[in-house]
């Protein structure tokens, strides 16, 4: 699944702003993601897996809040800074 | 993020023109650790501690609330960071910040069973590196109030549940309201130079508490403290502890910069007493860092703030001085010589003012306003070292091996 990594998490991505990751929910797809980034998911989600506040993920244009949400092998997971976290 | 960073920095000028950036730098050990609102900086100094020189911002855009040189070894720096989007974290270098690796597991709280709603680290507010006899052991507090432990130079964290999950945690934290305006912290982690579990730390809000198991338990220790934005006389705990400090000289004494005064406490007595009244009336004894001598456990540095109306927290009357004492707080001394003599309306914030090692010692702050102070010669003058950086945080001295 293609994943969109915004500019503030690209350090960890080797500066790409899309990767692949492999999982059937959003909270397997950011594990995945760190465990070939490591240290990428804490940045994103808190210790009570949360999203942190001031990060937003959509699954292609519908945001979404829970890490248990489904994913197709189609989707595309998008990762966004909020506009209020700077 | 954990493999080696070296983009993240950026090397400035000498501060004297003409001179090239790095020439000096093999031969320097003295430096000072800045964090900022926006990274941190190193200013390594030259012979006689002129000629500094600033390297940085490491980790541009993360708010960095304090770098710690570990004493033991010389070499490991840890630095705390937080950036506006992203989760905190922690940095460390080996080679004087020319590199970093992110910490394999940031402090974290423990997750909250089903059902119940967790504490998340918003951000690691305090470093300090354990005890002589613990090489590698390092402490860090964060806001909210957490206490953590790393045993492998700040590698790896594991929250200290002895104060984490003390049941009366709550009780003694309260409810957030009466957090700082960064958000509540702990702070001012102390080892007892003479024991390494015996600790103490310093809440904001909360007061002081201490631990002599190495914090399995916890006691508040703020007898004869005010806390004057609660309705109960000499309250138990609630206090607002700016910055608590003690000298490995003098273990069995304590300073603090209070929300409500400059207070010491003998520990044979065990009570706060206000020693900032002994400070002029209309300068008054509000602020937030204190400073110790590095030999003489009775001199002390302080930065006073206006605590007056809706608490300004600038220099009285725009006029910023340091005021030193040299009888652990029995007179105070105005020092402002080379400060703005008006329209100088400086904070400091709890964690931005320390003193070095040198005879005469080294005294050294950082203003919100981005600027860096210091004076060789133990506050008698001082010298703008560096202006325009990011509102600062912290400011501590290092000796690199």
């Amino acid at each position: 699944m293609r994943v969109l990594i915004p500019s503030q998490l690209q350090d960890y991505t080797r500066n790409e702003s899309q990767v692949e990751a492999r999982g059937g929910t959003v909270g397997e797809i950011l594990d995945d993601l760190d465990r070939r980034f490591p240290g990428i998911r804490f940045r994103i989600i808190d210790e009570q897996d949360r999203i942190r506040r001031h990060l937003r993920v959509f699954i292609n244009e519908e945001q979404t809040h829970a890490l248990e949400t489904p994913l197709k092998p189609d989707d595309r997971l998008i990762i966004l800074g909020a506009l209020s976290g700077g | 993020m954990r493999k080696t960073i070296r983009r993240r920095t950026r090397r400035s000028s000498s501060l004297r023109p003409g001179r090239k950036a790095g020439a000096r730098s093999a031969t320097v050990a003295m430096a000072l650790l800045i964090g900022s609102r926006k990274g941190a900086f190193i200013l390594h100094a030259g012979p006689g501690r002129r000629d500094w020189r600033t390297v940085g911002p490491h980790f541009l855009g993360h708010a960095v609330h304090h770098i710690v040189l570990d004493p033991r070894d010389g070499r490991t720096l840890l630095c705390t960071a937080h950036a506006g989007h992203l989760g905190p974290t922690l940095f460390r270098s080996t080679d004087r910040g020319k590199s970093w690796q992110e910490s394999k597991k940031p402090p974290a709280f423990a997750k909250a069973p089903e059902g119940e709603t967790g504490r998340s680290v918003d951000h690691v507010f305090w470093l300090a590196p354990g005890h002589a006899s613990e090489p590698g052991a390092w402490y860090a507090g964060t806001s909210p109030q957490g206490l953590f432990r790393s045993e492998d130079g700040g590698v790896t964290w594991e929250g200290v549940a002895g104060f984490n999950a003390h049941p009366k945690r709550p009780a003694w934290c309260g409810d957030g309201q009466q957090a700082a305006p960064d958000g509540a912290t702990l702070h001012s982690i102390i080892v007892d130079p003479r024991d390494p579990k015996h600790l103490y730390i310093g809440l904001s809000s909360g007061g002081v508490f201490e631990s002599t198991d190495g914090g399995r338990d916890w006691a508040p220790i703020n007898r004869g403290c005010r806390a004057d934005f609660i309705p109960v006389p000499d309250p138990e705990y609630g206090h607002d502890v700016h910055c608590m400090r003690l000298h490995p000289l003098a273990p069995d004494r304590l300073y603090q910069q209070n929300h409500c005064g400059i207070y010491r406490m003998d520990r044979a007595e065990s009570r706060w007493v206000r020693i900032g009244e002994r400070m002029p009336k209309k300068i008054g004894d509000i602020g937030f860092p204190l400073a110790l001598h590095p030999r003489d456990p009775d001199t002390m540095w302080v930065f006073p703030m206006d605590g007056s109306t809706v608490w300004p927290r600038v220099s009285p009357g725009g006029k910023p001085a340091v005021y030193v004492s040299h009888n652990g707080g029995g007179s105070w001394r105005r020092q402002d010589r080379g400060l703005p003599v008006n329209q100088g309306w400086f904070t400091v914030k709890r964690q931005a003012m320390c003193a070095d090692r040198h005879d005469p010692a080294g005294v050294y702050f950082g203003t919100t306003g981005g600027e860096l102070w210091a004076s060789t010669n133990e506050g008698e003058k001082w010298n703008c070292l560096v202006r325009h950086l990011p509102e600062i945080y912290s400011v501590e001295t290092a000796v690199f091996a």
